[in-house]
């Protein structure tokens, strides 16, 4: 290990930033919808049919491209945080739990401060999610830097806890008075997210999470602390020999990923429901480690491939109803996008090595 | 002496060795994989397609021993998916889990749907039978301990005593071991650290098909999606408060399986504590439990790190 951390940033960079990195992500993709073509044939469906109306629905009218924007904003925001964890060598698995934390607090600081000013009431329950968000990664952050727990077992307890513990909130002390639903009251207009477009439910969530976007972007290419982060995970001895701080860039990992994860809570609560929810979420913080990884961890990536999933989860339901082939199918192709991505990485280099060894 | 004769205490003795089941299987399983130097993040996708796999293998075919046959077989597959991956490839092993995990999420739920439409009335099966072994039975704490279960109980249970047999008593252990520690040496001494690291994830697939198996044929009789609901993740972690020895994770699994049977109890009784916080226990437990034995966790050297012949 005489690689120097220097020499691991340029490694990251060539890996990372090569227009070729794009090209390999679209290629997995578009092997993946063909794979699941071949599923859906097997089962005497028709794929194209299938695709054309998942894409007719997510894609082909206003409403639709609107929604699949609406679902982008979650997937992005728990994305972009994963991604600059996994930068940091943290796993990070929790962004759900953190959504959920962060959707509470923003509830409830919304229903405390109904009828001040819009401009106070939206920031403050911005900053309440990502700093809720934040101390739940937190935990996390604490048992492994200081009990040496492997992060990605416990971030996953803590999805479960956070789930149920928001759960016991919404059926106890923040309960809807007068309602039987595990649910707040809603929210005044003051603590609503203004809306983007006219007729549809899109919100003011797009524009924020496309900020955080390029911040996070310039953040891990053009910032020394960026540049930290990623020495420390591609190489966190190398980066300690070279004065680096290993344990600063690790919480960066834990409390970015927290606060951006908690905003997806956010904007989910204030954009799109109106009110905390029990079901918040499907799984946002669970799919978004796959669009972290398609966005091969780069924010700008990570947000396009939060598009594409976003896209197929919306019309996975009208291609279950128009082409009876089960909406399950695009968890699937999710995977499998992933797997084939993983595997074409590593197959230059398992095929260099064999050329090597035969000569 | 009447708390020893409690039909409740009996019952919650039962259930914890019922609950712990699933989890030692995967545990078990991890263990292998782990002592041969792969981390199995994959665990819970393999309990989840051995749990779809068994069930759907039982409803098709009404023997409850093809089921389980079934989805051992299945999980034993998905592990040597899995170390192509992450021996062959030299993938990192925590992605490759995840994403294996999500593909037999996808996969379980796709093919579910296909088989039984998404009518409303679930598809059941008559799940295994416990065995009656009369008087025995009866004996209190020993009872419900070791005398009121199903077949693949008393086989879970022998699969642990073969794990100990063959990890520390028999040379295969001893490979295994070798190449989880110093894969290099290991070579040197004659042995393919590659073939050893593919056997070792198929068996630990393998055990945890059986695990999740568990959960359709034998504690339920139904299917649903995403049943395991977190059980591998548990596993790995169960992994590390047994020590990743045979009968440490035995105990420990015995362990999280009360902590889920007290729970189910409570829920039932006026205790005062939000059903809430009662469910949380077991996750609450694992995060305990990792807090305090993971500084301790005596890994083997080379885990997580792949092998690359002749040195890399």
């Amino acid at each position: 290990m005489s690689e120097s951390a220097s020499e691991a940033a340029v490694g990251l960079a060539r890996r990372w930033l090569l227009p070729r990195s794009v090209l390999s992500g679209v290629l997995c993709v578009v092997a993946a919808f063909a794979i699941g073509a071949l599923l859906i044939a097997a089962i005497g469906r028709d794929p194209a049919l299938a695709y054309l109306s998942l894409f007719e629905a997510s894609l082909g009218s206003t409403n639709g491209l609107a929604e699949t924007a609406i679902r982008t904003v979650p997937l992005a925001f728990c994305g972009i945080g994963i991604a600059l964890a996994f930068r940091a060598g943290v796993f990070n698995v929790g962004a759900e739990g953190q959504l959920f934390i962060g959707g509470v607090a923003a509830a409830w600081v919304g229903l405390q401060l109904g009828g001040q000013p819009q401009w106070l009431v939206l920031p403050a329950m911005g900053v309440a999610a990502a700093v809720a968000g934040a101390a739940w990664s937190a935990v996390a952050g604490v048992l492994k830097l200081k009990f040496r727990a492997d992060e990605l077992i416990t971030t996953i307890m803590l999805n479960y806890i956070a789930i149920y513990f928001v759960g016991y909130l919404l059926h106890g002390p923040l309960q809807d008075p007068g309602s039987p639903l595990a649910r707040t009251a809603r929210l005044a207009a003051e603590a609503r997210l203004p809306m983007l477009l006219e007729g549809t439910r899109l919100h003011a969530g797009l524009l924020l999470v496309v900020i955080v976007a390029i911040v996070a972007q310039l953040f891990l290419w053009r910032s020394v602390a960026g540049f930290r982060l990623r020495a420390v995970g591609h190489n966190a001895r190398a980066a300690e020999n070279t004065g680096m701080n290993v344990k600063a860039a690790l919480w960066t990992g834990f409390l970015v990923c927290g606060a951006l994860a908690g905003l997806a809570g956010f904007s989910e609560v204030a954009g799109v429901q109106r009110r905390m929810i029990e079901n918040l979420s499907p799984g946002f913080g669970y799919t978004a480690i796959i669009v972290a990884l398609l966005g091969q961890t780069n924010p700008l990536g990570v947000l396009a491939a939060a598009v594409l999933f976003a896209a197929l989860q919306i019309g996975s339901t009208t291609m279950e109803s128009a082409a009876g082939v089960p909406s399950a199918l695009t968890t699937v192709i999710q995977a499998l996008v992933v797997l084939l991505l993983i595997g074409q990485n590593a197959l230059p280099r398992l095929v260099r090595r064999r050329a090597v060894s035969g000569s | 002496m009447e708390l020893l004769a409690d039909p409740v205490l009996a019952g919650f003795i039962a259930a914890s060795v019922r609950l712990s089941i699933p989890i030692l299987l995967a545990a078990l399983g991890g263990m292998f994989a782990e002592k041969s130097g792969v981390l199995n993040i994959g665990l819970e996708g393999m309990m989840l397609i051995g749990c779809f796999m068994g069930f759907i293998t039982v409803h098709w075919s009404g023997n409850l021993w093809l089921g389980a046959g079934v989805a051992v077989l299945v999980g034993a597959i998905a592990g040597l998916g899995l170390a192509f991956y992450a021996v062959t490839l030299r993938s990192n092993q925590v992605v490759v889990g995840i994403a294996f995990n999500l593909l037999m999420l996808g996969v379980s739920a796709y093919f579910f749907r296909l088989a039984f439409g998404s009518g409303t009335a679930a598809p059941r099966i008559t799940p295994f039978a416990p065995l009656d072994f009369g008087a025995l039975g009866q004996i209190p704490i020993l009872g419900p301990l070791l005398f009121q279960h199903d077949p693949l109980t008393y086989l879970s249970l022998g699969l642990v005593i073969a794990g100990w047999l063959v990890m520390q008593r028999s040379t295969i252990g001893l490979s295994i071991k070798a190449v989880g520690e110093h894969p290099e040496a290991a070579e040197t001494l004659g042995l393919d650290p590659i073939a050893i690291r593919y056997a070792a994830v198929a068996v630990s697939g393998a055990l945890a098909g059986l695990g999740g198996a568990f959960l359709s044929i034998s504690a339920t009789g139904v299917f649903l999606d995403n049943m395991t609901a977190g059980r591998g993740y548990i596993a790995l972690a169960i992994l590390i408060l047994g020590r990743r020895h045979p009968f440490g994770v035995m105990v420990a699994a015995l362990l999280f399986g009360a902590a889920e049977a007290l729970q189910l109890r409570a829920q039932l009784l006026p205790v005062g504590v939000p059903l809430q916080f009662l469910i949380m226990l077991p996750y609450v437990l694992t995060i305990v439990v990792l807090a305090v034995s993971a500084t301790r966790s005596g890994a083997p050297a080379a885990l997580g790190q792949p092998y690359e012949k002749g040195g890399g």
